[in-house]
């Protein structure tokens, strides 16, 4: 709101400015000719003369409507801290035109419209609700605005970024294991292991992760790493390497590696361990939230269950 | 009686009229705001950038990002929908220079803060294809192998304290050491990741 010294000081500006205007305008045509004539003002320069004809009657019309149109608009939408004639409708009501109302009627409304349809969505059980193609669809556009951006527009994500696509799951891939993933987010904990392992423990380790999934490897270095992952690594990956899903500890054991399987990548990965975060989706959305988790949980769901 | 003609035969007399003319706007549209709480007073919650951060932005603004990239969510459904919560003055009373911009070649980055992780941020940084394929953004790798020069940090924290920003003489006392050899990319993400996080809920 504006003080009653600034709420004046536009007003007297504004308004004195458009009557300003028109003074201007009722001055400068005082004295003119009324008919166009061949009379000069007088002016010559280098053989071009000057008609000395009257303001083009158009153009002052013009000048005239813009004055009009000028008064009109602040009645329409109000002054600094005088409201205006015009209304949107917020909470059922008809309040005073600001951009903040426009907003929120334009919020109100479309969130009034689509609500019966997510509610719709939100009674059907996600593993039935996969089968409602223009859920899907509703789905597919959320994913492609919110999650693409990280697993990519065909969910096949990216390094570091998991696959949703394939049957393999860091979190659990139920649909009540995906929508607790995109309510309240996840962060993965893999520490670093060079202080622990030093230099050649990782070595070893690396092999030893590599022979879990039948990747060629050094046999003796892996032997040599087994008691100490039973001792470190086995508390999250399992003891034989299954992982955990309840820690969103990888599967050890199979072909997809989130941040590549190579020698070089696995050696990198335990040394510096990973911290990978998946953002949570209730704090971001802030309308219809859980329709929304719902239903794009249910598009994700659909991933992977058609082949 | 002032006449056209020696308005016109008189340029000072002209420069002044113009001057008038044209301040008008300027009057009623921009000195009130110098004046106004909602412009001036920090929305709740609202702290300065940390040292780090503030090298953060410097590099935002080297490299450029706010020549694509807006941080200015307008009341619009369809912004509020996609970015979040629009912008309000109370939360930039601590940029100097604000970085709203004024050209979206890609997102508003009003509301950054939090939606990806670090990691994302770093990938991203490093090749926008690797994670975005379809991205047109530049690679920005030289962010990893240059480090944070934090000589003149707290020279430049002074000077945002001149200007209103409430630093305290601890903050300015630690900046240097806060951010001296870290890489650049460790202050853009941080720079990044506090983006818009004031207001979450609109």
């Amino acid at each position: 709101m504006l003080d009653s010294f600034w709420q004046g000081w536009i007003l007297v500006i504004t308004l004195g400015s458009i009557i300003g205007c028109g003074v201007l305008i009722q001055y400068t045509s005082r004295g003119q000719r009324k008919e166009e004539t061949d009379e000069t003002t007088g002016h010559n320069y280098d053989g071009i003369e000057e008609l000395d004809n009257p303001l083009p009657r158009w153009w002052v019309m013009m000048f005239w409507s813009t004055i009009v149109f000028a008064v009109a608009y602040m009645g329409v939408y109000g002054y600094g801290n005088i409201k205006g004639f015009l209304t949107v409708e917020v909470d059922g009501e008809q309040v005073a035109w600001s951009s903040h109302n426009q907003w929120k009627e334009e919020v109100q409304t479309f969130e009034q419209k689509i609500a019966p349809l997510y509610n719709e969505y939100a009674e059907t059980p996600i593993a039935e609700l996969i089968h409602n193609e223009e859920a899907m669809q509703t789905g597919q556009r959320l994913f492609k605005s919110n999650c693409s951006v990280c697993h990519g527009t065909t969910a096949k994500g990216a390094r570091g970024f998991p696959n949703l696509t394939d049957d393999d799951w860091l979190y659990g891939g139920k649909p009540e294991n995906i929508v607790q993933t995109i309510t309240h987010g996840r962060q993965a904990a893999m520490p670093a292991w060079q202080s622990v392992l030093g230099d050649e423990g990782v070595a070893d380790m690396t092999q030893y992760v590599r022979s879990l999934s039948g990747l060629e490897h050094d046999a003796a270095a892996a032997q040599r790493a087994a008691p100490k992952y039973q001792q470190n690594c086995m508390v999250c990956h399992g003891a034989e390497g299954k992982g955990n899903q309840l820690l969103g500890a990888p599967n050890l054991t199979d072909d997809v590696w989130l941040y590549g399987g190579s020698t070089k990548d696995i050696t990198f990965t335990l040394k510096n361990g990973r911290n990978g975060r998946m953002p949570a989706f209730n704090e971001i959305w802030d309308t219809n939230t859980d329709q929304k988790i719902h239903v794009v949980s249910a598009y994700v769901y659909s991933l992977s269950q058609k082949k | 009686m002032i006449k056209h003609d020696d308005i016109e035969r008189s340029l000072p007399l002209m420069v002044v009229m113009i001057v008038i003319a044209l301040s008008w706007g300027g009057l009623v549209e921009i000195v009130p705001l110098m004046f106004h709480d909602e412009t001036n007073e920090p929305v709740e919650g609202l702290k300065p950038l940390s040292a780090l951060e503030l090298e953060g932005r410097d590099i935002y603004i080297r490299e450029g990002c706010h020549v694509c990239h807006t941080q200015m969510v307008r009341p619009f459904r369809a912004e509020t929908e996609r970015y979040g919560p629009y912008s309000v003055a109370g939360e930039s009373v601590y940029e100097h220079p604000f970085l709203w911009g004024s050209k979206r070649t890609g997102p508003d980055l009003a509301r950054l803060g939090g939606r990806y992780s670090d990691e994302w941020h770093r990938a991203h940084m490093y090749n926008p294809r690797d994670v975005v394929p379809e991205s047109i953004m530049p690679s920005y790798p030289w962010l990893f192998e240059n480090k944070v020069d934090g000589r003149d940090t707290p020279k430049k924290m002074e000077a945002l304290r001149m200007v209103g920003v409430p630093y305290t003489d601890a903050d300015i006392e630690g900046a240097k050491d806060a951010v001296d050899g870290k890489p650049e990319i460790e202050a853009l993400v941080a720079y990044l990741q506090q983006l818009g996080t004031v207001i979450t809920k609109r």
